[in-house]
């Protein structure tokens, strides 16, 4: 009897086990390996796992790596290799393919350390090889040192990056900072609004609870679509203030931060709006009568008594309207400005576009840290079911 | 009675922004011309036309469909059926395995489709359809075990004590007698699964690959690289198909 209900839970746990988490591990793992160098250059990887790391590596090194790129005959996979390494020292991929050329032209056997430095004198630099080093270890914290603009120097050391390459802090605190201008806008909009829910008339309560709702279920890109109409250059609202003479030129109110603040509270003021409304409607009113009966002014005992008592449905919108908030994607890239990148941008960049995928994923585990800490320490303070129980 | 009008003048102006933009675009998905301002020179079909067209427009609904119908099985029977485990007395850290369940939930979308994209890499289901539903089935399960659960609530277990001491086999049990009672539930779960998959474009940005165009795909690109009427009278369709399953939804909560 006790062994049937975990068996009709079993299905689902397996199906998000291998279709939901594995795919968070497999994230996870690419945050920190590196396989791309030692696939490709499998002899150099185990002679240099015998170098100290001080100054230039012994004859050994210079052969096994001359040996690799001689025989290699995956340009695919030389070509990943070797975006590894210019993730390292910038030019490192460029110096790879021509190495490799000539080394691949050139019959002549005497390799080593002779051949590789007439080739490109770069090789007698003990950058590039200590670059070759981080990048042949089995673990790597190359990627997330990069999603905080830091970088592990030749000497071992960790330092930041160089001024014009240092873009992800930035993108975090921007990211955060959109996140709670948005959940601070939607808070002052949307808890007069539940409040209105709960003390109209039945009929104008209906369809105010109607306005927030028929959005809520309207596709995403068909209200992006609808503010792009409304407030485009020549769009419903320039035009309007056109016309009623309160300004000359059409105002920029989208492809920049305040459009991507009007559309996103229009998407997210829903997720506020609900769990307080559900949670003032299970305040008697007798509470207000009793402060105000009490003596207390209706703004007192507003602040004394009401507040307090819908706190929970505050702390239940705020929490989701944050958490889905950091982590857009499709509105910033719609109607945002040039500036507005958040991080999920990134991610969709690596992932997608210049294909680093150990950065898209270190990116992604930073993400995702972000959200279980936020949700961790104040989901448990609310309770799942408040928070989940939205819609 | 001075707060009562500011409250009334409040609650006008939200819904002007909370729908006005919905109403606003509807007209210009009528227009004569391709430019999006009023006012219209003229009215004309040409755009629903457009979008009724077989490619692009009606080749990514049909595949969303198909995507959003069988993701939305797939969810709804596996999520009914862990819902019934869950709620059910006596199931060992209840609390921690729907916080797993509803996970899905609370990571951010690009998070899951960057990991989602990895994994399916590796198991080649980028690209392929069965990797869409598997993906959207993952979004949108958890909306089908919390509301069949919320459902379950209220189900009255001497019920199911009663069908067994008549002889009734757990399945037949369950058939007969939890599945009617709690059917409003299973169906409002499935169309809120039906919807996450039918709105969803991330993930299907991220595994799609050119083969698995959907809906919001094909919106999204239109969007971003030029938009024209005909992507409104699209949104104007799904606009009306909207309005009619909350209308549906609430009939469904009322009985």
């Amino acid at each position: 009897m006790t062994i049937a209900p975990i068996l009709l839970c079993a299905p689902l746990l397996v199906f998000l086990i291998v279709f939901f988490f594995a795919p968070l591990a497999v994230m996870l793992s690419y945050s920190v390996r590196n396989s791309e160098v030692p696939i490709v250059l499998p002899n150099l990887s185990k002679a240099i796992a015998t170098w100290d790391g001080l100054g230039l590596p012994p004859a050994s090194v210079f052969s096994a790596l001359a040996l690799d790129l001689k025989s290699n005959s995956d340009s695919m996979a030389l070509g990943e290799a070797a975006r590894r390494l210019d993730f390292e020292v910038p030019g490192y991929r460029a110096l790879v393919f021509k190495t490799a050329r000539r080394l691949q032209a050139d019959q002549a056997s005497t390799s080593g350390r002779d051949e590789l430095t007439r080739i490109d004198a770069r090789w007698a630099n003990p950058r590039y090889w200590s670059a070759l080093n981080r990048a042949t270890a089995s673990l790597t914290p190359a990627f997330f040192l990069a999603a905080f603009d830091l970088k592990m120097d030749d000497l071992g050391h960790i330092t930041r990056v160089e001024e014009d390459r240092r873009v992800y802090l930035d993108t975090f605190l921007r990211t955060f900072q959109i996140g709670g201008t948005v959940t601070l806008l939607c808070l002052l909009l949307g808890y007069p609004i539940a409040f209105a829910i709960t003390v109209l008339p039945r009929r104008f309560a209906a369809a105010l609870t109607f306005s927030v709702i028929l959005p809520f279920w309207t596709s995403l890109l068909v209200r992006t679509s609808a503010w792009i109409v409304v407030l485009s250059k020549d769009g419903v609202v320039n035009s309007f203030l056109t016309r009623l003479g309160v300004i000359n030129e059409p105002l920029q109110l989208i492809f920049n931060r305040t459009g991507l603040y009007i559309v996103m509270v229009h998407i997210l003021l829903p997720f506020m709006v609900l769990p307080i409304r559900s949670v003032m409607q299970g305040i008697s009113p007798n509470y207000m009568k009793a402060s105000a009966s009490l003596g207390a002014h209706p703004f007192l005992g507003f602040f004394k008594v009401y507040l307090p008592l819908t706190l929970p449905g505050v702390g239940a919108g705020c929490l989701m309207t944050f958490i889905i908030a950091i982590g857009y994607y499709i509105t910033p890239a719609l109607v945002g400005g040039a500036g507005d990148n958040m991080i999920s941008f990134f991610i969709a960049f690596h992932t997608n576009s210049v294909i680093n995928w150990g950065m898209a994923a270190a990116l992604g585990v930073v993400l995702l840290s972000a959200v279980l800490l936020i949700f961790g320490t104040f989901g448990r303070l609310l309770g799942l079911s408040r928070i989940v129980a939205l819609k | 009675m001075k707060t009562n009008r500011i409250i009334a003048v409040y609650s006008c102006v939200m819904m002007l922004f909370l729908l006005g933009p919905l109403l606003a675009f509807l007209p210009i998905s009528f227009s004569s011309v391709s430019f999006l301002s009023y006012p219209l020179p003229g009215y004309s079909l040409q755009w629903y036309e457009k979008v009724l067209q077989p490619t692009p427009w009606m080749f990514a609904l049909k595949n969303s469909l198909i995507v959003g119908s069988l993701s939305t099985a797939l969810a709804t029977v596996l999520g009914t059926a862990a819902a019934f485990g869950l709620t059910r007395k006596n199931f060992p850290a209840s609390g921690f395995v729907l916080a797993l369940i509803v996970s899905p939930m609370i990571v951010p979308v690009v998070v899951t489709a960057v990991g989602t994209y990895f994994m399916f890499a590796k198991l080649g289901l980028v690209a392929t359809f069965s990797g869409l539903v598997i993906a959207h089935t993952v979004l949108g399960v958890p909306f089908v075990v919390i509301t069949v659960s919320s459902t379950l609530q209220t189900f009255d277990n001497r019920l199911l004590q009663a069908a067994y001491g008549l002889g009734a086999s757990p399945i037949h049990a369950f058939f007969t007698i939890v599945l009617p009672l709690i059917a409003n539930g299973v169906i409002a779960g499935a169309i809120f699964a039906f919807v996450t998959s039918f709105d969803e474009v991330v993930v299907a940005i991220f595994i799609g690959g050119p083969q698995q165009k959907t809906l919001p795909r094909q919106m999204f690109e239109g969007i971003k690289d030029n938009i024209d009427p005909s992507i409104l009278a699209m949104s104007a369709i799904l606009l009306l198909v909207t309005i009619l399953l909350m209308v549906f939804l609430g009939l469904l909560r009322r009985r």
